[in-house]
């Protein structure tokens, strides 16, 4: 956890506007931590956070393509195309009677910058962007629902000991001895069979939940163990005995002493948790298990641009390296926030 | 040692048996008839009263979770074939029997991870020590940044990108198949290089990633530095005293790892077109073939649970201060 240098003495005579100046040239540690007196450990992980270049790059491209998913259906009605609409059958010109694109490269061309998907005929670009809103809220809800689920069995876990930390325990140790992939496949059909009847018109928002708690269900243990570990060193510092000799609640303790020590574990996993969930998803629909036509996927798209392979590998190629590139992103701003939170780490 | 060999054997029994009671229980939960599917177009109830008998389905799921595991140990008689014990059950979707099936399928799973395994672990522990060993200089972040880049890509991104770069675009290398290494050597290894390529990349990112940053963990220790005072040469710490300790963590994860690869990679089985036992999981569940599928998750599950029983006494091995209590 890290801790506030603290307000020394002369704490208050700090030079104004002068710390960055000050860290930026100081050559050893000491003068920089001198610089950043009086600052909570908020505004010293931001700054740090804020000198890793690659941090702040890949932040840049993660607020973009969350901006894309936001902004999907403005960008669609300027670029004039939907992810709906069968292009390629309503013009046959656009498409040959196998199903191609009759254009090089995937049919890309000044109407369909991305070009046109194979067979049904939509336009790639519309399906891309609203694709990210499909993987980013699926795997923003697996996040939330799963740190959830991890933060309270965890500290349950780790803060109540005993027989609640033994049968947690034991609930851990099966689900991880559950082989993930079947298990995701096969418990699909199930919890689509318990929230809508099986004869009633699936709704909407059917496959976005379904898909959210499969994953759920088998992504908290991680976290859980974890902060299991944390919350049982914690409980026997002296604060918590301090807290409990004043007549502190175990509410009280656990919301007010134990959880605001675990914000930094709980932060750094969930970042790096939640490209694990994009590609988990985009994995169920690449299998034809999850996401189901016509809501835009990128896993489908794959495993769409994976049977045209032998023609064409324009439709694999965007919906790939969209991901890729989404991922990647993830993947370091993930690292630069853990590295902000905790400097020792670094890479 | 042995104390806890046996603690830990009965534990993963436990484990297991809940693992294919909640598979049975999952099963039962879908809403969908088996019998059904067997039963053709000309179907009466009669008919379907009968098929659903055979195979077993007429009973409540306990009852036929009960009946499942008392055949592995007294074996059975499925459709007039005989199951001697350890008998895992009769397919009706394939017509045979469920062992059969899995042992027919295990060797080209253990091939493919066995492969890249090899590869993955020299080329991704050997980048991985050569970046600690440079940590700071070009070296290092040349691989660090290649090895960022290579665990981003995901198996259905990178394998079929793979397959149309070096087979159908150029022609390169043959098309992924399965040939039995006793039947032809070179065979074996040309059908199965693409999806070793496309795995060890992604495998030997990882573990570059990982060795990386526990060498340079344990180089910050206390004991390193001691060592390094006490005048001892760089190459003797870093070999004798960091790398010792990095090694739990590497075989750790390596132990997971395996038991998960073993038990059957579904994506990259499917992406190849391999036939092994991810692709039967697949396969069994959407077939809704419940002995068969029960088959592959206990089989893939014991994997998982002995390799983890494996870990944590290889653990002990390696580190002197891990007691097996």
């Amino acid at each position: 956890m890290t801790t506030p240098t603290g307000a020394t003495t002369d704490g208050d005579t700090s030079r104004p506007g002068s710390t960055s100046d000050l860290a930026d040239n100081a050559t050893t540690d000491a003068p920089a931590d001198a610089g950043f007196r009086g600052l909570s450990p908020g505004q010293l992980m931001w700054r740090r956070f804020l000198r890793d270049r690659t941090g702040v790059v890949s932040a840049c491209v993660v607020l973009f393509f969350v901006a894309v998913a936001i902004l999907a259906p403005l960008i669609s009605m300027l670029y004039g195309k939907n992810p709906e609409t069968h292009y390629g059958q309503e013009d046959v010109s656009l498409l040959t009677d196998s199903g191609l694109p009759t254009g090089p490269n995937g049919g890309m061309s000044g109407d369909f910058w991305f070009g046109l998907e194979p067979g049904l005929g939509r336009d790639v670009l519309t399906l891309l962007i609203y694709g990210i809103r499909t993987s980013l809220i699926i795997a923003v809800a697996t996040s939330l629902l799963t740190t959830v689920i991890g933060v309270a069995l965890g500290i349950a876990a780790g803060y109540l000991g005993g027989k609640t930390d033994y049968l947690i325990g034991r609930v851990i140790d099966v689900l991880m001895s559950f082989p993930s992939q079947i298990f995701l496949i096969a418990t699909m059909p199930v919890v689509t069979g318990l929230l809508v009847a099986q004869d009633e018109n699936p709704p909407g928002w059917l496959p976005f939940v379904a898909v959210t708690l499969v994953l759920s269900l088998l992504g908290w243990m991680g976290l859980a163990r974890i902060l299991r570990g944390i919350s049982l060193s914690l409980r026997e510092r002296e604060f918590i005995e301090a807290a409990k000799v004043t007549g502190a609640s175990p509410m009280r303790i656990i919301f007010k002493e134990i959880l605001p020590n675990l914000w930094t574990p709980i932060l750094v996993q969930s970042t790096l948790a939640l490209p694990a969930f994009v590609t988990a998803e985009a994995g169920l629909s690449y299998l034809g298990v999850g996401v189901s036509e016509p809501t835009p996927d990128w896993g489908r798209m794959i495993a769409d641009g994976a049977n045209f392979l032998r023609t064409d590998v324009t439709f694999l190629l965007f919906p790939g390296l969209a991901m890729v590139v989404f991922v990647l992103a993830f993947n370091l701003l993930g690292d630069s926030v853990r590295d902000a939170f905790d400097p020792k780490t670094g890479r | 040692m042995l104390r806890f060999l046996v603690r830990r054997t009965l534990g993963a029994l436990v484990i297991l048996l809940i693992v294919s009671m909640v598979t049975y229980a999952l099963f039962f939960a879908i809403p969908a008839d088996p019998a059904r599917l067997y039963c053709g177009k000309t179907c009466t109830p009669e008919n379907l009263a009968l098929i659903r008998h055979d195979m077993g389905f007429d009973h409540a799921w306990p009852v036929q979770y009960w009946n499942w595991l008392s055949t592995i140990f007294t074996g059975g008689t499925f459709n007039g074939v005989h199951c001697g014990a350890p008998c895992f059950g009769y397919s009706f979707d394939k017509k045979e029997l469920v062992g059969g099936i899995l042992l027919d399928r295990f060797p080209t799973t253990l091939s493919l991870t066995v492969g890249s395994a090899v590869v993955f672990l020299i080329f991704g522990i050997g980048t991985g020590m050569l970046a600690a060993h440079k940590q700071g200089k070009p070296a290092d972040k040349i691989a660090s940044g290649f090895s960022l880049l290579a665990s981003s890509m995901q198996i259905y991104v990178a394998g079929p990108l793979a397959l149309w770069a070096l087979c159908y675009s150029t022609d390169l290398l043959a098309l992924p198949t399965y040939v039995p290494i006793t039947e032809d050597p070179l065979g074996w290894a040309g059908g199965l290089l693409v999806p070793w390529i496309v795995l060890s990349l992604i495998w030997t990112a990882n573990y570059t990633r990982m060795t990386r940053s526990s060498m340079v963990e344990q180089l910050s220790e206390d004991y390193v530095r001691t060592a390094r005072a006490k005048g001892m040469s760089g190459t003797s710490v870093f070999m004798r005293y960091a790398w010792r300790g990095a090694m739990g963590t590497i075989v750790t994860v390596f132990g997971i790892d395996l038991g998960v690869l073993l038990g059957g990679a579904i994506i990259t089985e499917t992406t190849f077109s391999l036939h092994g036992l991810g692709e039967l999981a697949i396969h069994s569940f959407r077939d809704s073939d419940l002995s068969l599928l029960v088959g592959v998750t206990v089989v893939a599950a014991t994997l998982i649970v002995f390799f983890n029983i494996i870990v944590d006494a290889a653990y002990a091995l390696i580190d002197p201060r891990i007691r097996l209590a």
